[in-house]
């Protein structure tokens, strides 16, 4: 049985790399970019959902900790000479005006810095617990989105960034993505990821079991903050332009949805549904759009499909809180014995139907 | 020289005194119970000892350590473990995850280290499912390792409370209740069982408990608390025949012609 999963996972793996090979070279450049933000989303939806599927804290400040990856790596790899351009109104300061690095180093650097910012925020925020950490985090994110607004000097104020390269490709973000999956499964696997399981369950008796609290909840924390600022980089390396208002709480819930979505506590399931919701926002593109339906002409209104995604994440919350994947991580095994749903339903027996 | 030493302790919350200069001892291997009506503060001791309240006033010794106020889980790494009046096991997690959980406050490895899977985590994880492996067989759970813990049923539950407080290498174990929802024959398991598992682990155990023919039946000495304040203190025959436990319980009988 293992010795066949390795190999469904190496085929799987390899045929991966020839379809990013191919997408690379053949596919249309809007499908690429689709992708390409659907690799990225998946990084954002597993770092989110260590904090809030696998510990259990409340956080809404992702999208912080995305802007802090985002500047921190576009900064980095801008030229001097763009950089001069572009800081019109208020000149780039010293260091930063010169300096350029490699794309992996910018984006590692951006992920320590968004880790750190994290570090700092959750030192005090993690002693809330529930909804108020919940808004302590959002208001920490808006914090940031409104010093990058005003320090002209670093980040261009509300100009945002322009020209930044855009080196992102496939092999950058689904190489990320995947990076990502493995160190995070790994954590989740291990002593220390039961450990946030248990603060998740029940955060008394795991405390009663010598698990410190604010050492794991930083732990958690501050390693999904730098899986964000690992995102934030790719996203803007990968768009080419960011701004402050990028980053508003609009970001955060999108990727909250993809987490609800694929369950709370999957990292597969995360990865999942990360791809369903981005194919999904561009596929329902037209309900922006002003629809004929021969009979009747609906008047398009921008914001349409925020409408969706808003109703279906009710949906998810009120009747199948699960998600797609619970909490559990996808196997071969059970892959390979997927029935659709309902099958057992005119076999007259529940039997596989699952409680609570 | 004992093992935990209460000196004094009180606890109030607001204008209402839950436990009133507590006074206790308890010997290494001991057996001690604590009983008392509803809302007599018994729980509150535990919380008391175990970190979750801080104490208003008093101290609380442990092997010659001051620990009052100490964070709970500090005080269960010094070896204090405890289990919940009303179970408190981690439910969605596997039987085998709840004990492992219990170990992990003895790991050395780092957290990256743990990510990286190096050796010497890899070690400490093997030794561990070794360890929780054989506590769970010991405590008759084999059967059930990858059952999610919340679908055991209630004895069950309750068996793998202890063994989770087991995990964490104990000195001392507080046991809140154990015999709760039980009936005879279960209670009468339970003893023998919290008997066995002192002597193999070489424990010192507290506990609370209502049902009184598993707290006459288990305990050295038994302490007895009314309204936050220790009414009596003995062996289990002197508390059975104490007039002021007798009154506590059962409640004063009044002059009917007056």
């Amino acid at each position: 049985m293992r010795q066949r999963d390795r190999i469904l996972t190496l085929i799987a793996f390899l045929l991966l790399i020839g379809f990013i090979y191919f997408a690379e070279g053949f596919l249309d450049i809007y499908i690429v970019r689709v992708l390409n933000v659907c690799a990225i989303y998946a990084i954002l939806g597993m770092s989110m959902n260590l904090i809030n599927g696998f510990t259990g804290l409340f956080s809404l400040g992702h999208a912080g900790f995305m802007a802090v990856g985002a500047y921190t790596t576009a900064l980095l790899t801008m030229s001097p000479a763009v950089k001069e351009q572009i800081f019109y109104m208020t000149p780039l300061i010293k260091p930063l005006d010169a300096i350029m690095a490699p794309f992996p180093i910018a984006l590692i650097l951006g992920g320590i810095l968004a880790a750190f910012v994290g570090y700092l925020i959750g030192a005090p925020a993690l002693r809330l617990k529930g909804d108020y950490l919940a808004i302590a985090t959002l208001g920490f994110a808006e914090i940031i989105r409104v010093i990058f607004t005003n320090t002209q000097s670093i980040t261009n104020g509300a100009l945002g960034l322009k020209g930044i390269p855009a080196v992102t490709n496939l092999w950058w973000s689904f190489g990320g993505m995947i990076l990502t999956a493995v160190v995070l499964l790994s954590l989740i696997n291990s002593s220390y990821g039961r450990a946030f399981k248990a603060i998740r369950e029940d955060e008394i008796a795991a405390e009663s079991m010598g698990i410190d609290l604010a050492k794991h909840k930083n732990l958690s924390f501050v390693t999904g903050a730098f899986f964000a600022g690992i995102g934030g980089g790719l996203l803007g390396n990968l768009l080419g332009t960011i701004d402050p208002k990028m980053f508003s709480f609009m970001f955060t819930f999108n990727i909250l949805l993809i987490i609800v979505l694929g369950g709370m506590g999957s990292i597969t399931g995360s990865i999942i549904s990360a791809f369903i919701v981005t194919i999904a926002q561009e596929v329902l593109r037209f309900l922006d759009e002003t629809m004929n339906l021969g009979f009747i002409v609906i008047k398009g209104k921008v914001g349409m499909r925020a409408v969706v995604f808003s109703a279906l994440l009710m949906i998810v919350v009120l009747f199948y809180r699960h998600g797609l994947m619970g909490t559990t991580e996808f196997s071969w095994e059970r892959f390979l014995n997927w029935k659709p749903p309902f099958y057992r339903f005119g076999k007259g027996t529940i039997k596989g139907c699952k409680n609570s | 020289m004992p093992i935990l030493e209460l000196n004094q302790i009180t606890m109030q919350f607001g204008g209402l005194t839950a436990v009133k200069d507590f006074d206790m001892e308890i010997n290494p291997g001991e057996i001690v119970g604590l009983i008392g009506p509803n809302g007599a503060g018994k729980t509150t001791v535990f919380n008391m000892i175990t970190g979750v309240y801080k104490p208003t006033r008093g101290a609380i010794i442990f092997r010659d350590k001051d620990i009052t106020g100490l964070r709970p889980d500090l005080i269960t790494k010094l070896g204090i473990a405890r289990t919940f009046q009303n179970i408190r096991l981690f439910k969605g997690l596997s039987v085998m995850e709840n004990v492992l959980i219990a170990n992990h406050l003895h790991i050395k490895a780092g957290f990256m280290e743990a990510i990286a899977k190096l050796p010497r985590y890899r070690a400490e994880e093997k030794a561990m499912i070794a360890k929780s492996t054989a506590l769970l067989e010991r405590v008759g759970l084999k059967d059930n390792l990858n059952d999610p813990a919340g679908s055991l049923p209630y004895g069950l539950q309750r068996r793998l409370e202890i063994a989770r407080a087991l995990a964490t290498s104990p000195k001392l174990m507080l046991l809140d209740e154990p015999a709760a929802g039980m009936n005879p024959k279960e209670a009468e398991d339970l003893t023998r069982f919290i008997k066995e598992i002192r002597d193999e682990f070489d424990l010192t155990i507290f506990l609370i408990e209502h049902h009184m023919d598993v707290v006459m039946n288990i305990s050295q000495r038994i302490y007895v608390l009314d309204y936050g304040v220790a009414i009596a203190g003995g062996s289990p025959a002197e508390i059975q025949s104490n007039q002021r436990v007798i009154e506590a319980y059962l409640g004063v009988e009044e002059d009917v012609n007056h």
